[in-house]
């Protein structure tokens, strides 16, 4: 080894060789495309062959008015139940939070108790509220309303799965608050800004970056989950096929009709999930990774400049 | 001048911008500050040095009320730091009041704690817009100006990731200084640095107390504290050992604990 000191000058200039570099042959790759092409296409003869599919009673309620108001109360009920979801859910996160026990206690027992009795027992639970309480006055004199009418089925539905996905929720925004670095709240300390204003402005946007992916995932769980409110006669989009294949018989096809509807949506939903979470990626990386839609505009840029260059860059 | 403990250095007849009197500070049963008294006097620059685990960086969390602590009393400014006297009882203040005795005092730490989410403008403005609600205008004006003075004025737009360390904690000590502070704290600006970003820092840090501005700084560069300081305080063990003029403890320390510690660090 030489001990001298050498400078970038001294280095001699690398002579250049002229090897090829052959790229490594894959053919368990080949092998295993193959494979799965087969039984897709397997699959697809058989989906397309057998008459009991009904793909022609498919279309014919694919576009049906009682199906797509269905879909309407699919979607409201995500998003209504969700708003109520995340209110509750940032509230019981700070309550899990606060320094005082027993409002620490409170949000755990809520907590508990959504989470451990299944949503659909507290949704027949409160369709059935008027049988454990006929008359709810709210604790004020004078005020009586009769459960019966005030508890109306949609009203159940909106209860049960936003107050259980409230206790779904305060544990990820609760997850998202601890994983904001303690630094920040003794830089916004030192600098005079209060609690609730580091909660707002410091806290709660550092920590959207990890609430937003799972309640995206709860988002697209929460649209699906409302097939369950069919149970209590509420004309959601699953409840709407049923009502129509009790009267046809054609409960295969309905199925069918719900079920692609419902992918439909969840992936419209994935999409602005994608969308939202690199939005909330801001200040996390230093450069966001391409969309999409970028990418394949990047492809082609690069590919007419190839092209225009004569296959050479 | 000896270099002898608890000598005041500047005797005036002001209030001092900080005067700790008997400071205690308990971690469950380890005790971490074992009366600390120390008075610093408004436009001097005191550094704190001395070993990890000596006490020096809670001691200047405690000078802000970023730690409370367990005994003796604080007062910066003339104004008691984190609680109320009421005959022989202190009580403690609500967030809102010790919200607002910070907001005379820049902190800039270790790890320089800028808000990732903000880009380096806001993270100047947010404190200044929401604490003092002070006008848009008048506020980003002061944060461009002060920018420019750390020299990073091109930087305005960029977010805290796409700036090195060095940049960083110059944003950092803007953002404090942003807030018109009458005293600044300085917690290790420099340790998390890598070695050659640390001069720009102290670069900046020099030129601050060389406008006058009052700073507490705990830091481990000798030579730093050497030229900029105008007193030097050795502690160890949750104590003041040692403390003097800068150039005396640093050349010509007298305890044997400061020997054994600036003859391991120098």
């Amino acid at each position: 080894m030489s001990t001298q000191i050498t400078v970038a000058d001294e280095v001699p200039a690398r002579t250049r060789d002229h090897y090829t570099i052959v790229k490594a042959k894959h053919p368990g790759r080949w092998a295993s495309a193959v494979l799965i092409l087969a039984v897709f296409a397997v699959l697809l003869q058989s989906v397309f062959t057998n008459p009991r599919f009904g793909w022609g009673t498919v279309g014919k309620y694919l576009r049906d008015v009682s199906i797509i108001n269905g879909i309407g109360v699919t979607l409201m009920l995500t998003v209504v139940c969700m708003a109520i979801g995340v209110v509750i859910g940032v509230v019981l996160a700070v309550m899990r939070l606060s320094l005082n026990p027993v409002v620490r206690t409170a949000a755990f027992g809520y907590v508990n108790f959504f989470r451990g009795t299944p949503v659909l027992v507290q949704l027949l639970f409160w369709y059935n509220l008027a049988a454990l309480y006929p008359l709810i006055s709210f604790g004020i004199p004078g005020v009586a309303l009769n459960a019966n009418q005030l508890i109306t089925p949609i009203f159940a539905a909106i209860l049960g799965l936003g107050l259980n996905q409230g206790a779904y929720m305060s544990e990820i925004v609760r997850a998202g608050i601890l994983s904001v670095d303690n630094g920040q709240l003794e830089a916004a300390g030192a600098l005079g800004i209060n609690r609730l204003h580091t909660l707002r402005r410091i806290i709660l946007p550092q920590a959207m970056r990890v609430i937003i992916p799972p309640t995206g995932n709860e988002t697209i769980g929460m649209l699906k989950t409302t097939a369950l409110v069919s149970v209590i006669s509420v004309p959601e989009l699953l409840y709407s096929s049923q009502i129509i294949y009790a009267r046809t018989f054609q409960t295969i096809p309905l199925l069918i009709v719900a079920s692609l509807w419902y992918i439909v949506v969840t992936s419209v939903l994935s999409v602005g999930q994608y969308y939202l979470e690199r939005r909330y990626a801001k200040g996390g990386q230093r450069n966001l990774p391409l969309t999409p839609l970028q990418r394949i505009t990047l492809f082609f840029n690069t590919h007419d400049r190839l092209a225009r260059k004569g296959g050479k860059l | 001048m000896s270099a002898t403990a608890s000598q005041p250095l500047l005797s005036q007849s002001a209030t001092p911008m900080v005067r700790a009197d008997g400071i205690e500070k308990n971690y469950g049963k380890l005790q971490v500050l074992n009366g600390i008294d120390l008075e610093v006097q408004a436009g001097e620059v005191v550094c704190l040095i001395g070993p990890s685990g000596s006490g020096k960086s809670t001691f200047l969390r405690c000078i802000n009320h970023l730690e409370g602590i367990d005994g003796g009393r604080m007062w910066v400014d003339g104004k008691v730091m984190g609680y109320d006297i009421k005959g022989t009882r202190l009580h403690e203040q609500k967030d809102s009041e010790v919200c607002r005795n910070r907001t005379g005092i820049g902190m800039v730490f270790q790890h320089f704690n800028l808000f990732p989410h903000m880009s380096v403008l806001e993270n100047l403005m947010e404190a200044p817009r929401l604490v003092l609600k002070q006008k848009r205008s008048i506020v980003r004006e002061r944060a461009l100006k002060l920018l420019d003075a750390v020299g990073l004025a091109d930087k305005a737009d960029a977010f805290p990731r796409q700036l090195s360390g060095g940049q960083q904690q110059r944003v950092a000590i803007a953002r404090a200084l942003c807030m018109e502070p009458k005293l600044m704290l300085f917690d290790e600006p420099t340790s998390a640095l890598d070695p050659e970003l640390v001069g720009e820092v102290l670069k900046v840090i020099k030129d601050l107390a060389q406008s006058g501005m009052t700073m507490v700084v705990v830091t481990h560069e000798m030579n730093f504290a050497r030229d900029v300081a105008d007193r030097v305080v050795f502690m160890a063990d949750g104590v003041i050992v040692e403390q003097g003029p800068a150039r005396d403890v640093i050349t010509n320390p007298q305890h044997p604990r400061t020997k054994a510690f600036l003859a391991s660090v120098l």
